[in-house]
């Protein structure tokens, strides 16, 4: 049977993704450039017996985004900027409070209102440390609306795989892009889903680590109850300033994601051309397609130019990194922000090549001939 | 008179509020210290006030049948 | 025998972290009473709060608990009811969590008429902070933050969650602590949200600075303050002045959240 093809936005593909993960709650609030994205769920959900509210404001929709994932639901919020920022604190009770949920943000300009309409890519870090405290984090970043459809997948996967909240940023060139979709049909994708207890309801802890570093979780309404805080807690959910409780537990909910193991299983890239190259292009979501272009042209030239995708955003890919560091000549970072993905490039490649940067936050998208010229500068 | 219940007093929750000694209508508490105590337990009339206000969980009444 | 709390207690939380004589553990026996009173089953019930004092209340309850951030329990518990509209809901919390950080997401609440009972212990002060005026402080009155006197007017917590759609509004102070249950009930047993407002006592942050000499005090001034609403209807004006009304305060038939979002899904299936 021929598959089912479709002209779709980024955004509607990010809804139907999460479709297709079995996502059966979402709680939003209108904010561009995401707001397709609960319109669509707002049209979809309620046809396979999920739910949507549209919540009073954006702390609310995260709220009840965790409230539904406690109750067994696979959750989804979607919003922008200001939406996410306000999001912050709720981001963090669900990583030390480990709770399933997928949160999209379709990045604009900022800071605060900024340019709504228009594509940013600066709240990269925000994603990585935007909430306050220790905490791990996962960000994926998609670049095409086929890849937004998947990547939504992988996104619930790793929430329910991780039991944490996984952030889904892409920018609002690609979130508002049309392009042709294949949908997988069912079973095509893997579809995970959280551990369930093994345990009776008397011996159910709900931090219980004999299980490992993801403790199964159980949803309200169950054979199972329990207790959830955002207070540091002990593995049977209650709080706790015990300080080697306290400790353990930080560190645990930090290695469960950035053990080699996990980062293994989380990190994914694409490269383009790296293998011989002299100059690595560091570029992510729309702007990895000016940089593939200009990889072409560069080549063209007699160049050798790769790109260096990387779709898990956080955890950042240290080893990979580090490796076309030592292999490339330069290295060149191309984002809609004025240096964030940078830094950290700069962080682990340390003085092993040259390193250059393209910067836009003006709303227009990174052209290739930016990108070349910078390639010149550090060759 | 005799007693209508027996109180029972958790003498490990009681927070010394004295709310309980106040609101007895018929004087069956006092305070020992911190702690509530029971003075006059023959005069409990099973009215159950104490038990109600007691915000501490320390206090029980049985009534006698 | 004496009622047994403990069968609705964890084993090992009491006793509890409250100060002596704060008000918070009445509320959480006439809960505890109404609960048992109404037949909730545990594993079909989530308690839900926010932070604070008396949003410490769920970690000692025996059900599925959640003690969230800091004025958001109404929009957890949202979620929570939105994807199991089998299940009971139970909200408590403070008045500047649940009025004053937490405004937004009560006053919506009540508008969705969603089917919860919030329990919400105003004890007029910011308590775990140590002492703060809240949203519902009287003005006039002495706080960490308003040392000259609060300029600021206060709420009436009932009139707003009144106004705001609530379909059942109730108020009681911690002294009338057989009213506390019998109200909780009534509130778990109507469908649609309902706001169990209960006057609460703060010794500790609020009553020492406010010339209550003692807990008692503290006690007796809201049993002189509570005033029935079937008594107050034949008072004057001038006798109801510094009182504050008690019982079921409205009280209204409307469609429920979660029900009428059924019917969404129905509309969407085409049934």
């Amino acid at each position: 049977m021929a598959k089912k093809i479709a002209l779709l936005q980024g955004n509607e593909a990010c809804a139907q993704g999460a479709l297709y993960a079995g996502c059966n709650f979402f709680g939003g609030y209108p904010i561009t450039p995401s707001t397709e994205v609960a319109e669509v769920m707002a049209g979809e959900l309620p046809k396979v017996g999920g739910k949507f509210i549209q919540m009073e404001d954006e702390i609310g929709a995260m709220a009840s985004v965790i409230g539904a994932a406690l109750a067994g639901s696979k959750a989804l919020t979607a919003t922008s900027g200001p939406g996410a920022s306000l999001k912050q604190e709720l981001i963090g009770y669900a990583c030390i409070a480990e709770v399933p949920c997928v949160i999209v943000n379709v990045m604009r300009g900022g800071p605060s209102t900024g340019m709504p309409t228009g594509p940013g890519q600066s709240d990269v870090m925000q994603a990585r440390w935007g909430t306050h405290g220790d905490h791990a984090a996962i960000a994926l970043c998609p670049s095409s609306c086929q890849e937004i459809f998947s990547e939504t997948v992988r996104a619930f996967n790793l929430a329910e795989k991780y039991r944490m909240p996984v952030q889904v940023l892409f920018d609002e060139i690609v979130g508002h892009m049309r392009e042709r979709i294949e949908f997988p049909e069912p079973g095509e994708l893997e579809v995970i889903n959280r551990a369930k207890p093994s345990v009776t309801p008397e011996q159910y802890k709900p931090y219980d680590t004999s299980f490992g570093n993801v403790p199964p979780l159980a949803a309200y309404g169950s054979e199972y109850r329990f207790h959830v805080t955002g207070l540091n807690k002990a593995e049977d959910g209650f709080p706790t300033t015990k300080a080697s409780l306290v400790d353990a537990e930080e560190r645990r909910q930090i290695f469960k994601v950035e053990c080699d193991e996990a980062r293994a299983d989380v990190e994914s890239n694409e490269e383009y051309l790296t293998e011989d190259a002299e100059v690595i292009i560091f570029a992510y979501g729309s702007t990895s397609r000016s940089a593939r272009y200009a990889v072409n042209e560069l080549r063209s030239q007699g160049v050798k130019a790769g790109l260096f995708r990387p779709i898990t955003l956080w955890p950042f890919p240290e080893k990979r990194v580090a490796q076309l560091g030592e292999q490339a000549k330069g290295m060149v970072v191309a984002e809609m922000n004025l240096g964030q993905m940078v830094f950290e490039v700069e962080r682990i490649v340390k003085n092993t090549c040259k390193l250059g940067r393209v910067n836009r936050v003006d709303g227009e998208p990174i052209n290739p001939t930016e990108i070349m010229n910078q390639v010149k500068e550090v060759l | 008179m005799s007693a209508k219940a027996e109180i029972e007093i958790i003498e490990a929750y009681c927070k010394g509020c004295s709310i309980c000694v106040e609101f007895c209508p018929t004087k069956v508490l006092e305070m020992d210290a911190f702690v509530v105590r029971v003075a006059n337990a023959d005069a409990c009339i099973a009215c159950n006030q104490c038990e109600l206000r007691c915000p501490d969980f320390a206090i029980k009444v049985h009534k006698l049948s | 025998m004496a009622y047994d709390y403990e069968k609705s207690i964890r084993p090992g939380k009491l006793p509890h972290i409250w100060c002596p004589g704060c008000g918070h553990g009445i509320v959480m026996k006439g809960l505890i009473r109404a609960i048992d009173s109404c037949g909730l089953q545990k594993n079909e019930t989530a308690i839900v709060s926010g932070i604070g004092c008396a949003s410490r209340l769920p970690g000692y309850m025996d059900f599925n608990t959640l003690h969230t951030a800091h004025g958001r329990a109404a929009a957890f518990a949202t979620g929570i009811k939105m994807a199991r509209p089998d299940m009971k809901v139970i909200c408590c919390g403070g008045d500047g969590d649940g009025a004053a950080i937490g405004g937004n997401h009560f006053i919506h609440a009540c508008r969705r008429n969603i089917d919860m009972t919030y329990v919400l212990m105003n004890n007029f002060i910011y308590g775990m902070t140590g002492g703060q005026f809240s949203s519902s402080t009287p003005t006039g009155d002495k706080a960490s933050t308003t040392p000259y006197g609060n300029p600021d007017p206060a709420f009436d917590l009932a009139k707003l969650a009144i106004g705001a759609g609530a379909t059942f509004v109730a108020r009681t102070t911690a002294f009338h602590a057989t009213q506390i249950d019998k109200l909780i009930a009534e509130g778990i047993k109507h469908k649609g949200m309902a706001i169990i407002e209960v006057l609460d006592d703060c010794p500790t942050t609020y009553g020492r600075r406010n010339k209550f000499r003692s807990v008692v005090d503290m006690m007796k001034r809201l049993k002189d303050i509570a005033v029935p609403v079937t008594a107050a209807a034949k008072m004057t004006p001038e006798q109801l002045e510094g009182k504050i009304l008690t019982g079921v305060l409205h009280k209204e038939d409307r469609p429920e959240y979660c029900e009428q979002y059924a019917k969404v899904i129905e509309r969407a299936q085409g049934v």
